[in-house]
């Protein structure tokens, strides 16, 4: 689709959307009494994310740091209790806004967390866009969600696709690479890493020989690591995740690649996978805005609180829901639970300094988290933090007139 | 592409075609042989990996765990033969199609109940773990080329069992005529049970000895199920040649693909499989 | 007969009682309601192939997809789209297909049938996966809901959601209407007989391959019309709504209402979504509800084994005529 037609649009629908909250704000400080109503009652939250299918374990891991997130404030976000509401996304976009509709229309939610997959959040920003209601986002980093399609109502907390590669371009440049090759699925989160990692890369003087992709959810790579051999890049750069991952990382070392030409990927390369592939994941260094050895106060808290609540070593993707209930709390803190006045709520989240276990991130103007990018690099079974590869990186939201 | 990397990609091809063969083997008998379509064919290559990746981390040899799992999916294919499959053979195939639909969720409900959502890697066998150099950066899993001497192994051995054997003879003649077969005091429904249960087994033994290439991972099942399908279909139904064929042929036309055509390599099987269709409606070594 | 004039009235009393439904809520379970509308529509689509012409399709979902698509393809980004030629181009688009792949898929039969109708829409999955045709994986939006003007005269605004759903209502109950003519019509009449006997109904001279092409492409067509509307009512159009998975789900629904029955696949397209919306509620199952799918499963299983005529097997059971042969005296 072009994105230029797509912008005029929105651009349009941002300004209704604009005025359509500047109207429900003004009539939640007019009505007598509406304040002191709204805060007797729970905090409907509403969670849609994958509970069955192939990324069941990362809508748990979500849920449960957001819960952690809540809990850690006696249960309660601006000094309202909390009550939720769950739909399972199966991570099917036909289904998502129906699904979506079901928190929105029939639970009446104030506010919606989810989800994983990028073309269900696609579908959800369709519904939400009209609806208003506000909307933090999890994980699925599709890069419309805070470009194109961007609302006042949108918010993430944990990455667009281009993010997670970008910060490639510079590390291949340090390491005197002058050439790479770019394997990844053919879907749309490959597509815009492979373009974040591009831009990064050529503004390095840096050439993308060559991309390969590999039909989704394939994981036959045989075809294209021997295409990968006879070109001999400098460097490979790749990005798939969960089983397809795992697969690729053994078969980039069986082919006998790994050693001969090194491995660069989006930070979920590896994630999730290492007890999978055995020593195949030795050694591959990846960015991404989350790593092992972090060693900051924050994240050794955050750790050991979700591994005593939980038995369960947290991940990104719980970092990433954690701070989708850091960023609502902050929020709510700053209407005073009243989340009536969402334009109060709005403004008191874009304002927030989020203090992650990840380092400490901000919003971009579209609501992207402006974050460190860490250069990690497996070492046995951790994605051992190598140091910052880019300081507060911002999307460059392009597309989104907000 | 100069000659030596066509020379690999022509290996890349055949020996995904083989990898697929062992996968396909199973359903074009239960196809063929008792006509029934199982769309839960994929989920018994899951149960097969998963089970190859808990016995083996338990007993600590690949090949232990293949040898206990072997007996569990014979087991469990006659159970579901006797259970489920038996009321539906002489009904519509809408009904096969609806009750391993129901089966798939199932299974895959079950295997994250008990095994849960991760993934799992499966160590190659230390003896296979090696590597032959092909060009000064590229070399060849061992591991690859033994599970293709299986795959032709099991190709040679499903051959002879139906062609050469008495119980070959009786299979045969009961996809044929099942009625006469029964008049001659032939134990028809023991035979069904037995090739049901094959067909099983060779779908998880597949997921089996394929674990420690693919990984183990939830939905894995479906990715290979509509591939197997295609394979099934372009082969003919029922004979173990064509699926053989059919594996070679895509094998070879989804390497080439991704390579020559990347922005149509998605497509390329399913065209393929129109145009066999076409041509041959009853497949290349279907009976007509 | 009392009886059967009391049951021919009754689908206009459903649809009667079904009109009324948005004066008691007009907002989630109308939106549902209006779903289940266009998954029924979708279903009798099916219907007609594997009830009445003895077809099983196992890709009929890409009939369903393809007019979503032509739909978002055609809509202007800016402006509305007038109902009156979207809806029959993509209509249209969607039966020109059919017929182009019905000529194909009829040569086969049996298992090869389901197998290539499944192929051929997993074909059209990737076309719109794997190009930037329609937005690749992410999908791709229609902005506006058409239009529906007489003149100058704005008919209803779809942009309200009771507009939409009696517009979904009107176009099942049409459906239902057209498909029960053309049924008890002779062309309807000698669909039955290839169905029960091919070659008899061959060697009697009767042209049973055109015959079936014109059931395909109908069917096809009608499809067409739910996928339009499916479109139009979220506005989001995904190659998800073209996997093999919504072509098993709408199979299921005709399955579980009662195939050849046409009512059968309305009840089934309800039964199946509600079952659906219970079994994953967590309000009620709580952490159970994480493992519906076991459920919605074994129940599947069960159809299948106990229930091969559906509920509207079920409901004949119970001593009554079925409707069917009553309806259209």
């Amino acid at each position: 689709m072009n994105k230029n037609e797509k912008a005029g649009y929105d651009r349009r629908e941002f300004l209704l959307g604009s005025t359509a909250i500047a109207g429900v704000a003004a009539a939640g400080t007019l009505l007598p009494g509406g304040t002191a109503l709204a805060q007797q009652g729970k905090l409907k939250v509403g969670l849609m994310l994958p509970y069955t299918g192939t990324f069941a374990q990362l809508g748990v891991a979500i849920t449960n740091g957001f819960k952690l997130a809540v809990d850690e404030r006696g249960g309660k976000l601006g000094g309202r209790e909390i009550e939720y509401f769950t739909v399972d996304d199966e991570s099917n976009p036909a289904k998502a806004p129906e699904n979506v509709n079901k928190l929105v229309q029939r639970d009446k939610v104030d506010v919606v967390i989810g989800t994983v997959h990028s073309g269900v959040v696609m579908g959800m920003a369709k519904v939400l866009k009209e609806s208003g209601t506000l909307w933090i986002n999890p994980n699925g980093g599709a890069g419309a969600m805070t470009g194109a399609a961007c609302a006042p109502n949108f918010f993430r907390t944990s990455f667009s696709n281009w993010q997670t590669t970008h910060a490639l371009g510079k590390v291949l440049k340090a390491k005197g690479h002058k050439n790479a090759v770019f394997i990844t699925w053919k879907y749309a989160a490959g597509e815009e890493m492979m373009e974040g990692f591009k831009e990064g890369f050529e503004k390095e003087g840096g050439k993308l020989t060559k991309e390969l992709y590999v039909p989704f959810p394939q994981v036959e790579f045989q075809a294209l690591l021997t295409e990968i051999a006879s070109i001999k890049p400098d460097a490979v750069v790749a990005f798939f995740a969960g089983g397809g991952a795992a697969k690729f990382l053994k078969d980039y070392q069986a082919a006998g690649l790994k050693g001969k030409i090194p491995l660069y990927g989006s930070g979920f390369l590896t994630d999730g996978v290492l007890d999978a592939v055995g020593d195949a994941g030795e050694g591959v260094e990846t960015t991404l805005h989350y790593a092992d050895g972090l060693d900051t106060k924050k994240d050794k808290a955050f750790r050991l609180a979700y591994a005593k609540t939980y038995k369960l070593q947290p991940d990104v993707y719980a970092v990433q829901g954690y701070d989708a209930g850091q960023l609502l709390a902050a929020g709510l803190d700053g209407v005073k639970g009243n989340v009536s006045d969402k334009a109060g709520v709005i403004k008191a989240m874009e304002a927030a300094k989020i203090d992650s276990p990840r380092g400490t991130w901000t919003l971009s103007k579209s609501h992207n988290p402006v974050q460190d990018m860490y250069l990690r690099k497996v070492v046995g079974k951790e994605n051992k933090v190598q140091g910052v590869a880019w300081k507060a990186l911002a999307d460059p939201a392009r597309g989104c007139k907000a | 592409m100069d000659f030596a990397f066509f020379l690999i990609q022509l290996l890349n091809g055949l020996q995904y075609g083989l990898l697929l063969f062992l996968v396909a083997s199973g359903l074009t008998l239960i196809f063929g042989i008792m006509g029934i379509i199982n769309l839960a064919h994929g989920s018994f290559y899951m149960v097969g990996a998963y089970l190859a990746w808990s016995l083996s981390s338990m007993t600590g040899s690949l090949t232990a765990a293949i040898l206990l799992a072997i007996p569990l999916t014979v087991i469990l294919g006659m159970a579901l033969e006797r259970l489920l499959f038996r009321h539906l053979y002489q009904r519509d195939h809408l009904y096969q199609v609806l009750l391993t639909y129901g089966l798939i969720l199932v299974f895959e409900e079950l295997r994250s109940l008990i095994w849960g959502d991760d993934v799992h890697g499966v160590a190659v066998p230390a003896l296979l773990n090696a590597s032959i150099p092909l060009t000064d950066n590229l070399s060849y899993p061992v591991y690859r080329l033994a599970i293709s001497g299986v795959c032709l192994l099991l190709a040679a051995g499903l051959y002879f069992l139906i062609q050469k054997t008495r119980l070959g003879m009786m299979i045969r003649a009961g996809a044929s005529n099942r009625d006469m077969v029964q008049s001659l005091g032939i134990d028809i429904k023991l035979i069904y049970t037995l090739v049901f249960a094959l067909g099983i087994a060779l779908a998880a033994f597949a997921g089996m000895i394929n674990a420690p290439l693919s990984s183990v991972f939830p939905n894995m099942g479906g990715q290979v199920l509509i591939i197997c399908f295609v394979v099934v279909v372009i082969g003919g139904i029922g004979s173990v040649k064509g699926a053989m064929a059919a594996s070679l042929i895509i094998g070879l036309a989804e390497t080439f693909g991704q390579v020559l055509v990347p922005e149509v390599a998605g497509m390329i099987v399913y065209v393929l499989m129109a145009i066999v269709l076409v041509w041959r409606p009853e497949g290349l070594f279907g009976r007509a | 007969m009392k009886n059967s004039r009391l049951i021919g009235f009754l689908p206009w009393l459903v649809v009667g009682l079904l009109a009324l439904f948005p004066l008691v809520e007009s907002t989630f379970y109308m939106q549902l309601l209006t779903k289940v509308l266009i998954m029924a529509i979708f279903a009798m689509s099916l219907d007609l192939l594997v009830g009445y012409t003895g077809l099983v399709s196992f890709g009929h979902a890409a009939y369903f997809g393809l007019a979503g698509y032509a739909l978002a393809l055609m809509a202007p980004k800016y402006e509305t789209v007038s109902l009156w030629w979207s809806l029959p181009a993509s209509i249209g688009v969607c039966a020109l297909f059919a017929l182009i792949t019905g000529t194909l898929v009829l040569r086969t039969r049996g298992i090869y049938f389901i197998m290539v109708t499944l192929a051929f829409s997993q074909m059209l999955f990737f076309i719109f996966h794997d190009t930037k045709l329609g937005g690749g994986s992410d999908g791709i939006y229609i902005y506006a809901k058409p239009t529906m003007k007489l003149g100058e005269m704005e008919l209803g605004s779809l942009e309200k959601l009771e507009n939409f759903y009696w517009l979904v209502l009107l176009l099942t109950a049409g459906s239902y209407l057209l498909l029960r003519r053309i049924l008890g019509s002779s062309f309807g009449r000698a669909l039955l007989g290839i169905k029960v006997n091919e070659h008899r109904m061959r060697a009697l001279g009767f042209p049973v391959f055109k015959y079936q092409l014109a059931s395909f492409t109908l069917s096809g067509a009608l499809a067409g019309l739910a996928g339009y509307m499916a479109a139009v009512q979220y506005g989001f159009v995904n190659p998800e709504i073209l996997s093999w998975h919504q072509s098993g789900a709408v199979l299921m629904m005709v399955i579980l209402g009662g195939m050849g029955t046409l009512y059968g696949s309305v009840i089934g397209a309800f039964a199946f979504v509600l079952l659906q919306e219970v079994l994953s509620n967590q309000a009620w199952f709580g952490i159970a509800a994480k493992h519906w799918q076991l459920a919605m499963g074994i129940f599947i299983m069960l159809v299948a084994l106990y229930m091969p005529q559906g509920l509207a097997g079920l409901a004949q059971k119970f001593g009554r005529k079925p409707a069917e042969e009553t309806s259209d005296e």
